[in-house]
């Protein structure tokens, strides 16, 4: 049972084909992680899920993307808003009015991305990066999405910090039975968080399997030497 | 039209150029047309001959003092001044003196070189000759006179308000002037004799719309050129208002008192400024923000655009001053279009290019969260582009407060007529009243501007 469904994707950038044919379904909630070096299409991938962007060919089978929270390198949080308005940004674009229910859910995900109930009218500036990443975390996660795509999430973050979230974000899954797509180039945080595994090279999908077979049986050269790494 | 009857009770607009003897005479005009039961309009401070037969031939005004070298080579580029009637206007007989343009030195150049007649200064090519823009551009200008009398002097261009500080102060050692100008008495000038015959006769007469020839035939000024002088002399050197001095010498009446200091009309004439300043900018920023929203969204128009405005930017503030009158006439529509015009750049580039400057990544995220265009106008982009429309605005307020100056030459008011009156008396002090207030207020602008920025964006918000 597919969660998200790609059929015979293929996208370019002027003369650059940065995703040739990729056909691929993400079972339901389940985690896979897209592992290749940079430039190998992965982000491209992941944009094609949520129509951010539009392929030249090929069909995305994917829930609205109102259904699908999306979490970048970088936060992307609205630096004028308070962590509060930040968070609850998809209610105000949904047009909900009821204050009381919006304060509820915005608590809810604070305490369980691990945040304390003061920062809400902090600004994201006067946050650390770890902080920031967990309540970008708190908004891509408020409509209760069954999808959720991160794209090198972790990247601009200190070791320590970076293994905190990956818990968080391990016991969310175990919690909600979200269908989780994540982009990295850590062979390290591809081990501890996915389910399956997807090595991207050249915009092309050189293996995608369950975690274990592809680390003990690696399909070719390109994905034995992308794990060594 | 032939004619028209005008009846009693009508309004008569009098125009003047912006000079001391187009302003007394002017007055006389008005005044005598206020005892023939006439009520008046007075559209003073017209920029030049240009602006004042333009604002006549579009009806703007009915009458205003010319000369007849002026009607002939100026205007008809004709030698028969009896063309003038193409236009459907009609011209009064000549008031008695002539004003011709001369060339003067002061006493200690023409010793020192010993000039005399125009001719005398062949024998000095390296005197500096500052001439009037009016007067370098003029068909009988400089040009032309330098070619009769073989003359080598570079001309430098200046305005003919500043001309006599600068011959006083040694800056310039020649310059034109008109015969009748109260400086040469009071500062015993020497007027270099035309032995070539070369300027044309400048008489003084009414040049009017023919739908009032029936009135202007029984207005008969009579002016001799003694007269004239001591009026301009009484302008300048005394200091009297010019309303006093044509009632003084339409009644022959008493002394007259010297103009005192006047809070309340240098407040009425700040509140016109203020007026302009910002009816046009309000205008500016209803037309230039969602404009610069819209061109935003479309690239390619956005250049064509954004040229086009810059295009207009690069326009002389009082070039686009006067290809406004055959347009909006003038007074203060035309002074409002042009001050509007020259909002319109710095408010539309700041909104496009505060707009294009949002982080990608914070568009691509509302694109990810499903916001509209309208939304992410209205939650992202548009408060994140906002310091910069500001800025945007408060550019444009602070120049529309310095070219408000300028509205002056085309009879819109504001602070601009104290400038526009003192250059023309030669009166320093009467252009900074104008002056110092036109700074303040751009100053005041500013400071206002920076307050509301900074309420609006506390610091943490500003460096992202």
């Amino acid at each position: 049972m597919y969660e998200v469904e790609l059929v015979n994707i293929s996208h370019s950038y002027g003369n650059h084909a940065a995703l040739r044919d990729i056909s691929v379904g993400f079972q339901k909630e389940k985690t896979t992680v897209i592992l290749g070096r940079s430039g190998s299409g992965k982000s491209t991938l992941l944009k094609t899920i949520n129509g951010l962007i539009k392929p030249r060919s090929g069909k995305v089978i994917a829930p609205d993307r109102k259904q699908i929270g999306y979490v970048v390198q970088g936060n992307g949080l609205f630096p004028h808003l308070t962590v509060s308005k930040n968070i609850s940004m998809p209610a105000t674009i949904a047009g909900e009015k009821d204050r009381s229910k919006i304060s509820a859910r915005t608590n809810e995900l604070l305490q369980l991305t691990g945040l304390p109930h003061t920062y809400i009218d902090k600004y994201p500036s006067e946050l650390s990066g770890g902080e920031q990443q967990r309540v970008a975390l708190c908004r891509a996660l408020y409509s209760n999405p069954p999808v959720l795509l991160m794209d090198e999430p972790f990247g601009a973050l200190d070791p320590i910090t970076r293994r905190g979230i990956n818990e968080k974000i391990m016991e969310l899954r175990k919690m909600s039975g979200i269908t989780m797509i994540i982009v990295t180039h850590d062979v390290a945080e591809a081990k501890r968080l996915a389910d399956d595994l997807l090595v991207l090279d050249n915009g092309i999908v050189q293996q995608f399997d369950n975690k274990e077979k592809v680390f003990q049986t690696p399909a070719n050269k390109v994905v034995a030497e992308l794990l060594l790494i | 039209m032939l004619f028209s009857i005008t009846a009693v009770g009508q309004t008569i607009r009098v125009g003047a150029k912006h000079f001391t003897e187009g302003y007394i005479l002017s007055e006389i005009i008005a005044q005598q047309l206020e005892a023939k039961g006439f009520s008046v309009k007075r559209v003073y401070n017209l920029g030049g001959t240009l602006v004042c037969f333009e604002a006549l031939k579009n009806n703007e005004i009915d009458v205003y003092p010319e000369y007849t070298g002026t009607i002939t080579k100026e205007i008809l580029k004709s030698e028969n001044i009896n063309d003038i009637g193409n236009y459907n206007l009609g011209i009064s007989k000549p008031y008695g003196f002539n004003n011709t343009y001369a060339l003067v030195v002061t006493n200690e150049t023409a010793a020192l070189h010993s000039l005399k007649k125009i001719s005398d200064l062949q024998k000095s090519p390296n005197l500096k000759a500052g001439i009037s823009y009016e007067f370098l551009k003029r068909q009988d200008g400089w040009d032309r006179l330098a070619e009769a009398y073989s003359l080598q002097q570079k001309p430098t261009g200046l305005e003919h308000g500043l001309a006599y500080e600068a011959l006083l102060n040694s800056r310039i050692d020649l310059t034109d002037c008109y015969s009748t100008d109260a400086e040469i008495a009071k500062h015993k000038l020497v007027v270099l004799e035309d032995d070539k015959n070369f300027f044309p006769r400048y008489d003084a007469v009414s040049l009017y719309r023919n739908e009032i020839r029936n009135v202007m035939n029984n207005v008969v000024i009579s002016i001799s050129e003694k007269e004239m002088r001591e009026m301009n002399s009484l302008a300048v050197n005394n200091n009297i208002p010019f309303d006093q001095i044509a009632r003084k010498f339409l009644s022959k009446s008493e002394e007259v008192p010297a103009r005192p200091f006047n809070l309340h009309d240098l407040a009425s004439k700040t509140l016109t400024h203020l007026y302009l300043t910002f009816t046009a900018l309000i205008l500016a920023i209803v037309v230039a923000v969602p404009l610069g929203i819209q061109l935003y969204r479309t690239p390619k128009a956005a250049n064509v655009f954004l040229y086009i405005a810059g295009l207009m930017q690069t326009i002389p503030s009082i070039a686009l001053l006067a290809i406004m009158i055959p347009l909006f006439g003038i007074g203060s529509l035309p002074a409002i279009v042009a001050l509007f015009l020259y909002a319109i750049l710095p408010i539309l580039r700041n909104t496009v290019n505060g707009l294009r400057n949002v982080d990608p990544l914070l568009k691509e995220i509302s694109a990810s969260l499903g916001m509209s265009n309208w939304q992410s106008l209205r939650y992202v982009e548009g408060p994140l582009a906002l310091p910069a429309i500001l800025t945007g605005i408060r550019i444009a307020a602070v120049i529309n407060v310095g070219t408000a100056t300028l509205a002056a030459f085309i009879g819109a008011g504001g602070l601009g007529e104290y400038i526009v009156t003192g250059l023309a008396l030669n009166n320093t002090s009467m252009i900074l009243m104008g002056a110092i207030p036109a700074a303040i207020l751009a100053l005041v602008i500013e400071f206002i501007f920076e307050a509301i920025e900074r309420r609006a964006f506390p610091a943490h918000l500003r460096k992202n």
